[in-house]
């Protein structure tokens, strides 16, 4: 009943919730019929559409700040990549002596840096409840930090997006240093197992695509119930009138500080579900292009609706899949022509384009 | 001990062999009595021989030397003649010394090496280097002279002394001093050391230090050691203080650098307020633009900067128009629209340069008037290429802001960035001022990317690698203020070179950037801040 609550007015939330859910009931079934089936889903399309699910879920993060507060952020996929550093390395420690180098202390980069012994960093990455905590904590806390000072002080518009893009500038050249302790340019990769079940089994693909699916709609669901709540109205407050909002007595500082930690949290829990079904996460994750490109899906889909940063997410990677094999040289030109269209045609998005046919309400 | 001889003989090898090889034919008979001589002379005698041999023939007996000690100098067995062989095995050429002619090895085992042992070596090399000091280029007399200061025999002593008392050129003449007082600190003659420690104390030369540290290590005499000491300090002092100037130097043309690529962003930018994130591809099109001057004049790179610099601002200039006039009039007031639409654009351009010129990087040769460096002293080199930025920069800078201090644009710019609608009423065409400001701003970026063509890879990723720096220059120095940008490009520049010894270039970078978001928090409005109406919006 709260669930019908948080949905009320949310059409086409309740189409994204019952569409999620229905895959995840289909999906395990069509994936176990016979492989000559018509039906038969292949584990690696569920796999890929596992990863679109993830990056859809950082596409929604991105839309709670961007289209109900205001702030156009280009350092999401920090976040994102804070989280997928800490899954990495717990999956890291879970490879024990199957490395190259066979040392059952180290992961193989260390061995190969020559280190003695694991930084005190990579202590406690063993405990798969250490990592799950610190794949929200460490971007939550990162995301406080810097909303403190950047709210506090009031940066707001092009600078603060300035800003955090040169956030995650500096944080992708840190994990690129060697010194930092996270396997540098090659990032974090040759993972074994998760939770003991093995990452090349056909079973923990589909159990990483549920995972995928379900987090999606808590992360859609937690996110409507800000937007719907008294502190959501206050957002679209300040996101309008930011000024206005403060006169009336609105902790403008507080309720950016907040939203804008949460986001950072699903984008890094996002991150760590986006890390297993890949196999790999490297300091490319944080280059502001990611980030930039996550807003576009956001525009895409249709800012400020929560459901059409899914959609935009999922219809941009797609084409990003097929145009990347079929024309590789066609992507940026139909990326970079999509930016501009959009912006300049489709203000409200796809979605924006079927309201008012009148798909949807 | 090596080294040095083969420094030596790389230095003199070049003017040696000019020499060796316009001998006459005069002393062919005497060559070949020597020929025989040193073929089957034992080690001990070598010297002897070649010795003679300098006497009557000098140039010969010096290549032969040079020849034996780069271990080239072979005979032929059976012939009993000199060869120089680089390679020595069957099939490779080789060259008889007695007539020049060009031999082909057909068994390597015809061929033995006259070889010599360390006492040779050393022998050997120190009469290479008495050569070089009385070679005609000073110059090469100079190197020379500084070449022995590591390990100065007595012999060599002696004939500095004799040479630098007839020595016109004066830098000769002060590598001569230095050799010599390096000699005079083992002195037994009292006053001696502590002259010399006087005179190496003056000198700046890496090697008087060397000599000087060598002298404090054995010295047994507390006042002498005091002295020298108190020397090294003044010249670690002196180094120090050139290493600080090269730094500033280095971190100066950094500046530069990031100024130019700021300073096309603070008009477009800081004066109109549209975040071009295309910016750094208007500078890329610059590099490519002089990549296709010097395509199109092969013969006469040295003028194709003189070409590229207006053909880069004009093309970058239409492209921002058209920019301007195609996406960006339509989202005014719209800033975080602007910067996703320019963002688009910028990856369409990338795109596009792949398509044209291949994703791979592109090759821009640089005029030889930029390449070289100026010596101010033993310590401090400055490049060239680096001085030439620095101005250019500078250059720039001032024309930017006469044009828009003094001129009939700069004025309307300034008026429509300030109240457009007043502007509008006093007959400001403030579409075409809005056309004309981005062309300025895209044109300079242009000209941005003439100068960084000259230091980095002009590939389709070279505006992405700075358009987040320009920015952060932009902001960091008071959008809306192009001094500001001069002020922060230089100071970033400087801030980064500073920390690089010690932290890394990476780190560096980091510490930088994490420094500038500091900074906003705490002044949001940059270095150099609007005041007035203009801040409020």
């Amino acid at each position: 009943m709260f669930l019908l609550n948080i949905l009320k007015n949310d059409r086409g939330g309740r189409w994204l919730v019952t569409t999620l859910v229905a895959m995840i009931l289909v999906v395990p079934i069509l994936n176990s019929l016979p492989p000559d089936s018509i039906l038969h889903l292949p584990t690696y399309s569920i796999s890929i559409l596992g990863k679109y699910l993830t990056l859809a879920l950082l596409a929604v993060a991105v839309d709670l700040v961007w289209g109900y507060l205001g702030i156009l952020t280009l350092g999401h996929a920090a976040f994102f990549a804070l989280g997928g550093y800490a899954m990495g390395m717990y999956l890291m420690r879970q490879i024990g002596d199957r490395g190259v180098y066979g040392n059952p202390e180290l992961p193989d980069f260390m061995v190969f840096l020559n280190w003695q012994e694991l930084p005190w960093f990579w202590s406690g990455f063993d405990h798969f409840w250490f990592a799950a905590l610190m794949v929200m904590l460490v971007p939550g806390v990162l995301a406080f930090v810097f909303g403190v000072l950047a709210f506090r002080s009031r940066v707001s518009g092009v600078y603060l997006s300035i800003i955090t893009q040169a956030l995650t500038f500096a944080l992708m050249l840190a994990f690129y240093r060697n010194e930092m302790g996270f396997g540098g340019n090659n990032g974090l990769t040759d993972f074994k197992d998760i939770l003991g079940f093995s990452l090349s089994e056909d079973s923990t693909k589909v159990g990483l695509f549920i995972a995928s699916a379900i987090a999606l709609i808590i992360g859609y669901l937690v996110s409507r119930a800000v937007t719907e709540s008294r502190a959501g109205r206050a957002c679209v407050a300040v996101r309008d009138a930011e000024s206005r909002a403060r006169f009336m007595g609105y902790r403008v500082e507080n309720i950016k500080l907040w939203v804008f930690t949460l986001s950072a949290m699903i984008a890094g829990v996002a991150g760590a579900l986006y890390v297993p079904q890949v196999g790999i996460i490297n300091p490319n994750e944080f280059s502001p292009l990611n980030s930039i490109e996550v807003v576009v899906w956001v525009a895409v889909g249709g800012r400020a609706s929560l459901y059409g940063a899914v959609i935009g997410a999922l219809l941009i990677n797609y084409a990003k899949s097929y145009f990347t094999v079929e024309l590789p040289d066609v992507w940026l030109f139909a990326l970079g022509g999509l930016f501009v269209l959009v912006t300049l045609f489709l203000p409200k998005g796809v979605i924006g384009l079927m309201s008012r046919k009148g798909v949807l309400a | 001990m090596r080294g040095i001889y083969t420094s030596v003989v790389r230095l003199f090898s070049l003017v040696l062999f000019s020499i060796a090889s316009t001998i006459a034919t005069a002393g062919e008979a005497q060559f070949d009595a020597y020929e025989v001589r040193l073929i089957n002379a034992k080690f001990d005698e070598k010297a002897q021989i070649i010795q003679s041999w300098m006497s009557e023939d000098r140039a010969e007996a010096l290549s032969l030397i040079q020849l034996m000690l780069a271990s080239q100098l072979y005979y032929h067995k059976k012939e009993m003649q000199l060869y120089q062989v680089e390679d020595a095995s069957s099939g490779a050429q080789a060259l008889r010394l007695s007539d020049d002619a060009k031999v082909e090895i057909k068994s390597k085992r015809d061929f033995k090496r006259v070889s010599i042992n360390n006492s040779l070596r050393t022998t050997f090399g120190s009469w290479l280097a008495t050569a070089a000091l009385n070679d005609p280029d000073p110059r090469l007399r100079r190197e020379a002279a500084l070449e022995l200061i590591a390990d100065p025999s007595a012999e060599v002593v002696a004939q500095v002394r004799e040479l630098s008392a007839s020595e016109t050129d004066q830098s000769v003449k002060e590598a001569f001093a230095i050799v010599l007082a390096v000699a005079d600190l083992y002195s037994e003659e009292a006053g001696r050391p502590a002259e010399a420690i006087d005179i190496l104390s003056e000198t700046l030369e890496p090697a008087g230090l060397a000599a000087l540290t060598k002298f404090s290590a054995v010295t047994t005499d507390p006042e002498l050691l005091k002295q020298a000491n108190r020397a090294i300090d003044k010249i670690s002092d002196e180094a120090a203080f050139y290493a600080g100037v090269e730094t500033v130097y280095f971190g100066l043309s950094l500046g530069s650098v990031l100024v130019l690529a700021g300073i096309g962003l603070a008009i477009t930018f800081g004066v109109m307020g549209v975040i071009n994130m295309a910016h750094g591809e208007l500078i890329m099109i610059g590099a490519y633009t002089t990549y296709v001057v010097q395509l199109l004049m092969p013969d006469h790179i040295e003028y194709s900067l003189f070409v590229a610099i207006p053909a880069a601002f004009v093309i970058s200039g239409l492209v921002g128009i058209a920019i301007e006039r195609g996406v960006i009039r339509f989202l005014y007031g719209r800033p975080l629209e602007t910067l996703l639409a320019t963002f688009g654009i910028s990856l369409i351009l990338q795109q596009a340069v792949r398509s044209i010129f291949s994703p791979l990087n592109r090759s821009v040769e640089t005029p030889d008037w930029m390449s070289g460096s100026i010596q101010i002293n033993p310590l401090l080199a400055l490049t060239e290429s680096r001085l030439y930025i620095i101005f250019f920069c500078l250059f720039v800078f001032f024309t930017l802001l006469m044009v828009m201090k003094r001129t009939r644009l700069g004025l309307q710019v300034r008026a429509v960035s300030q109240n457009r609608a007043m502007a509008r009423a006093m007959g400001v065409r403030s579409e075409w001022v809005d056309a004309m400001t981005f062309g300025l701003g895209s044109g300079v970026a242009g000209v941005a990317g003439v100068a960084l063509s000259q230091l980095t890879n002009v590939g389709p990723n070279l505006g992405q690698a700075y358009i987040i720096d320009s920015f952060l220059v932009v902001v960091f120095g008071g959008v809306g203020n192009l001094w500001g940008t001069l002020v922060a490009g230089l100071s970033l520049g400087l801030a980064n070179k500073v920390m690089e010894p010690w932290a890394g270039a990476v780190l560096a970078k980091i510490l930088v950037l994490v420094f500038i978001i500091l900074f906003i928090q705490k002044r949001p409005r940059g270095l150099f801040p609007q005041r007035g109406r203009a801040a409020e919006s």
